[in-house]
């Protein structure tokens, strides 16, 4: 009973967090990319425009959602909420902080971890291709149709790189658990050199590059193209719409928290000693929110410094530079650790 | 190491939008902060007096003549020996500027012999109604200090809902002249005191009757 007690709890706060981090992220996105490119963003809706995602969401709900008459209705209506759902199911399996102890219960601060974790990362965020092929498709217009074509040609191709990404990791790990990985980067070399699985630098950049690609964020967002070539949800309107909207975002976040959690360590980070127990149990999570933020920072950089990629390019740079690549490092990354386990076969 | 740099240019170009950051924004939030305008700058116009309160304007038309957009319309009249209007023979007692049409050359600043017409700074003209567009003598006037009229909007109706709460508020707000019978001046508005009285019986009517043989 406590079990299920206690993952009604978690799955609430969780849902929560995701939410409230959503609601701060478009904010802050577009108060940094206007940062970036000499303006001043929203600033009209409450503190420093704060409030402006909460304005948007609430007028996005009141709006009519329009039905276009052509519109295949009951799955152009599970096309957002199909968005929106895997987005969400990523979040579960992140550990935001390191175990707290209450009382003798250890509890995670994880929804759940799985033994899978990294593959049920892989199959859920492959299930969005669903949601945006859906969403063209059943609009019954030919452009979102389109649209819906391009982005599940990217969306897969793209998730061939980054699944391939990240067999290194599973080899240098040696476990497919969230959990474990993050375990595994605790330590250090030598004295001061974090134990982050950032050593397999190519892999890291593959996966950050394919989960541009995934989350269709710039320069990869031809999904969306909302300037010139026309996306998948063009018929959507109002709260469906909304939904789409959230599902990116939530995306991004996940994305950067996947990034953190694989690469750079998770929560892992100095905490010290002579702090109070529970401000000690809060330093796992400031690290772990600190670096994913740098991520999402890293995403909103990179959305105003380049152009959108041309369609083919974008193909033949998955296709032909990012896989190969990524098979050839699997393969020396198989025979580095062949060696350290078995040693070299000469000798 | 060329092949370094060659590595590294492409990442060069994500320093550019950072530096952006430092330089601030370029954006002015303009109802709150209004740029300082050239000192020459052609605004809206204004109707200029003396400095013992006389209007300089004499009606001689010349700035109608002179519009290359046909946008002026004046009329003079011959001032009244006991109280004159300005100092000279005549007072122009009509004075429109149609502002959809006006391209703000200052053709009639120049073309003014008693530097009567000038123009400002002021650039703020929205209207909600193409009636409201033409500028009347009222409008046009300076105050006695020497302050343009300034907005004439800003206690109009639409805007100062006391106004509205007034008898004919509304319809003055729907049309600007108050009055079906407009006929290019602002009639007499009670409430808010402007514009002329419609003639009394017998007496013969301020506004000007527009016809065929008047203007020729």
């Amino acid at each position: 009973m406590t079990v299920f007690i206690e993952a009604a709890i978690k799955v609430a706060v969780a849902f929560v967090f995701i939410m409230l981090t959503t609601l701060v992220l478009v904010w802050a996105e577009r108060k940094w990319v206007s940062d970036l490119q000499n303006r001043i963003g929203p600033d009209r809706a409450g503190p420093f425009g704060i409030l402006q995602t909460l304005a948007d969401g609430l007028k996005a709900f009141f709006k009519e959602s329009i039905r276009p008459t052509q519109s295949i209705y009951l799955l152009y209506l599970v096309a957002p909420i199909a968005a929106l759902i895997p987005a969400l199911l990523i979040f579960l399996v992140i550990p935001i902080g390191a175990p707290i102890e209450i009382g003798g219960t250890t509890y995670t601060l994880q929804v759940m971890d799985l033994n899978i974790g990294l593959l049920y990362v892989l199959a859920v965020s492959s299930l969005a291709v669903y949601a945006i092929t859906l969403a063209g498709w059943s609009s019954g217009s030919k452009y979102p149709l389109l649209g819906a074509v391009r982005a599940s040609a990217q969306m897969i191709s793209y998730e061939a790189a980054m699944g391939l990404a990240l067999v290194p990791v599973v080899l240098l790990t040696s476990t497919t658990s969230i959990a474990g990985i993050v375990d595994a980067q605790q330590g250090t070399f030598g004295s001061f050199i974090p134990a982050w699985n950032i050593v397999l630098i190519p892999s890291f950049i593959i996966f950050l590059i394919a989960g541009f690609a995934e989350t269709n964020r710039p320069p990869f967002d031809l999904v969306e193209a909302e300037s010139e070539i026309v996306g998948y949800h063009t018929e959507y309107s109002g709260f469906a719409f909304a939904l789409f909207f959230l599902a990116e975002y939530i995306n991004v976040f996940n994305m950067s928290a996947l990034t953190v959690t694989l690469f750079l360590g998770g929560w892992a980070g100095p905490v010290p000693s002579f702090l109070p127990t529970w401000i000690q149990w809060l330093v796992p999570v400031f690290w772990f929110l600190l670096k994913t933020w740098a991520f999402v920072f890293l995403f909103v950089w990179v959305r105003a410094t380049l152009p959108r990629m041309r369609y083919d390019k974008l193909m033949t740079f998955g296709w032909k530079r990012l896989i190969p690549v990524s098979l050839a490092w699997i393969i020396l990354c198989a025979v580095a650790i062949g060696f350290r386990e078995f040693g070299a076969p000469w000798s | 190491m060329s092949w370094l740099s060659d590595l590294l240019g492409p990442l060069k170009g994500f320093l550019v939008p950072l530096r952006q950051i430092r330089k601030g924004p370029v954006t002015r939030k303009y109802p709150q902060v209004k740029r300082v305008k050239p000192q020459r700058f052609h605004g809206r116009h204004t109707l200029n007096r003396y400095p013992n309160g006389m209007e300089k304007c004499i009606g001689c038309e010349l700035c109608a003549g002179v519009c290359p957009a046909n946008c002026i319309y004046v009329r003079g009249k011959d001032n009244p020996p006991d109280n004159p209007v300005s100092p000279g023979e005549r007072w122009g007692f009509v004075y429109e500027i149609n502002m959809l049409r006006c391209i703000f050359c200052a053709m009639c600043v120049e073309a003014c012999p008693t530097q009567a017409i000038t123009m400002t700074h002021l650039f703020e003209m929205s209207v909600t109604n193409r009636d409201d567009a033409i500028y009347t003598r009222t409008e046009l006037l300076v105050d006695r200090d020497g302050t343009p009229n300034y907005p004439p909007h800003e206690d109009s109706p639409l805007t100062n809902l006391e106004e509205l709460r007034k008898g004919d508020g509304w319809m003055r707000a729907t049309s600007p002249s108050g009055r079906r019978e407009y006929e290019g001046i602002v009639a007499w508005t009670p409430s808010a005191r402007t514009g002329e009285l419609p003639a009394e019986r017998g007496q013969s009517s301020g506004t000007p009757q527009v016809s065929e043989d008047a203007d020729g």
